[in-house]
């Protein structure tokens, strides 16, 4: 064996003697952890978050597109592939903030390590959250490229969408943490996504407008965060409606803040005895 | 420093406390897990905390870093106040849990590169510290080995390798060599007496004996969330157990005839498998010895002192 005092000779220095509440340390020490964690899987990842979109926007744009030529003045294929956009946004982020959460509370303990160290819950989570956002605003620019491959013309506004889908990855991955937070086992999320994120996912008009539809499924829309997503995502390609915009922005941060500080309370519940 | 008011006096109290608890009460429901807890450990020595499954040694430690918040009591960890200030005594201290929880997929290197980010080491350091981490726990040629690969004693020496990666004050050790075979324990004790002698303060909850007694300083024997006794092991085993227990091998009806003879005259017995231990035997009258037969005498140890304050058996 060997000597251990060039481990043990002090604490650590540069520790400062009183830590906020929301530290960027440790804030970015658990957002580096995942970087790490992802540099292995990143390749399998990206190609499901491509290939996918890719599928959807070749079934349903050639498909239903041969029976619809356009949908509002949009060539139905790229009505669709800004549509996918937002599954893509919904699929990486809220499955993740689910699963992974659940599984590294309950079975790897991986959280009860985290939280021996100077983070605290709600640094935990917000990191992790932000790196779900972050993941969200890569992948979901993926079908937007096959579209681009099939026939949809680049535009500036395109530059936006990346921060729309983080925006929106951001309020999908924290709800999908609560809901890790709030399930008795994680067979309960098939219900999640039987009863909440297929409802979500079918009446956000990514794949036909909401226009022909009852007033009351209208009106409910704008309780979808997806459906805010979809709007900003189409606008952001096919011409911006500032003020419309401006209120889909407003509903996606606020939906972010409100699922950031029930998956915290719940987490935090269960994290700490 | 209030008085304790436990049965059991606090240990020496004059030098600087790397833990101080009072009080500490945890309940879970009905349960009370830890129940009125006083602690002292004095830095740069090794307190063990020795109990049976359920003491409530994890719980305890979970309080330390405000993984746990107690329904009473103080806590003063490296002199902060926890809950209150927990964060920043977590950031001087290091945590090696009771079950494993490393990052499977990710290399040794990348585990305590991690950790050491997670653990503020300055970016400047990092390198050297996870370098020095790998000497320690002797993993230097399996540095770039995903831990899933590892066997359950590298993996352990990993858990407190990662520990280490910043250099702590205080390192809390939850039954550090639970489920370990023989071999690999030693390796661990190692590690800790190590850690110990290098003036690290170390917290550790076994229900091992010999790993009390080879390892801490001090020793709080625990059950049902209270300290019943603490002392050095010799000064535990010398109040509590005497000298010297005789111990008898045979069928049961031998035992129990043992059992029969010496109960009437005040003292305690204890079974261990196809054995029964008579407890502070230096004291038997010549004559009951003679009665008794063939026995074999041995140094009394922890785990009479435990059987005698409690009436119960440590695990194993
Ligand atoms: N989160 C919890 N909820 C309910 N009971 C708990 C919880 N944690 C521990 N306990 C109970 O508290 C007691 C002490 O547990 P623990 O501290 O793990 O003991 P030890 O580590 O000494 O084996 C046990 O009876 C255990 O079942
Ligand atoms: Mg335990």
């Amino acid at each position: 064996m060997t000597d251990l005092t060039r481990l043990t000779s002090g604490p650590a220095e540069d520790v400062p003697r009183t830590l906020r509440a929301v530290e960027p340390t440790a804030f970015s020490g658990v957002f580096t952890r995942e970087i790490t964690l992802f540099r292995r899987v990143w390749l399998s990842t990206a190609f499901g978050s491509i290939v996918e979109p890719t599928i959807n926007l070749l079934a349903f744009g050639f498909g239903l597109g041969a029976l619809v030529s356009s949908v509002q003045g949009i060539p139905y294929i790229q009505f669709i592939g800004t549509g996918t956009v937002a599954t893509a946004v919904l699929f990486s982020s809220v499955f993740a903030g689910m699963y992974d959460t659940y599984i590294k509370r309950t079975f790897r303990k991986t959280y009860d390590g985290i939280l021996a160290t100077p983070v605290d819950v709600p640094e935990l989570l917000l990191a992790e959250g932000a790196w779900i956002a972050v993941k969200a605003g890569v992948f979901g620019m993926a079908p937007l490229l096959v579209a681009i491959i099939f026939g949809l013309p680049p535009s500036w506004g395109m530059l936006a969408i990346p921060f729309i889908c983080f925006l929106t990855g951001l309020g999908f991955g924290f709800m999908g943490q609560w809901f890790s937070g709030i399930v008795p086992s994680i067979d309960s999320f098939t219900y999640v996504q039987s009863a909440l994120i297929t409802p979500l996912f079918v009446l956000a008009g990514i794949f036909f407008p909401l226009q022909g539809l009852p007033q009351w499924v209208q009106t409910s829309a704008q309780l979808n965060p997806l459906y805010h997503c979809v709007q900003l995502v189409r606008n952001a390609v096919f011409g911006w409606e500032p003020l419309n915009d401006l209120g889909h922005t407003l509903a996606l941060i606020v939906f972010a803040a409100a699922m950031a500080l029930l998956s915290i309370r719940a987490l935090r519940a269960k994290l700490i005895d | 420093m209030t008085s304790s008011p436990s049965h059991a006096p606090p240990l020496v109290d004059h030098q600087v406390l790397a833990l101080r608890l009072r009080g500490v009460v945890k309940t879970f429901g009905d349960l009370r897990a830890v129940d009125g807890l006083d602690l002292d450990l004095r830095a740069g020595t090794c307190l063990g905390l020795l109990g049976p499954n359920g003491a409530g040694k994890s719980t305890t430690m979970r309080m330390l870093t405000g993984q746990a918040i107690p329904d009473s009591g103080e806590i003063e960890v490296l002199g902060f106040p926890v809950p209150q200030k927990s964060k920043q005594a977590r950031a001087r201290m290091g945590v090696v849990p009771q079950s494993e929880n490393l990052d499977e997929e990710l290399t040794v290197r990348q585990n305590l590169t991690v950790w050491a980010t997670l653990l503020r080491v300055p970016r400047r350091h990092r390198v050297k510290a996870v370098a020095d981490a790998m000497v320690a726990a002797q993993l230097v040629e399996r540095a770039d080995s995903k831990v899933q690969t590892l066997s359950g004693g590298m993996k352990r020496r990993l858990l407190i390798a990662r520990a280490l990666v910043h250099r702590p004050a205080l390192v809390l050790l939850d039954e550090p060599t639970v489920g370990l075979d023989p071999q690999v324990r030693g390796d661990i004790w190692t590690l800790i007496d190590q850690l110990r002698s290098s003036g690290v303060s170390v917290l550790m909850s076994t229900h091992y004996i010999e790993e009390a007694e080879r390892l801490c300083d001090d020793v709080a024997v625990v059950s049902h969330g209270k300290v019943i006794a603490r002392g050095t092991p010799a000064e535990l085993v010398g109040i509590h157990a005497g000298v010297e227990a005789l111990e008898f091998f045979g069928p049961p009806v031998r035992l129990q005839r043992v059992e029969d003879t010496v109960a009437p005259l005040g003292f305690s017995t204890r079974r261990t498998g196809p054995s029964v231990s008579v407890l502070r035997a230096e004291a038997l009258p010549q004559h009951v010895v003679d009665a008794l037969g063939e026995g074999s005498r041995r140094a009394a140890n922890l785990e009479d002192v435990f059987v005698l304050l409690t009436g119960e058996r440590l695990a194993d």
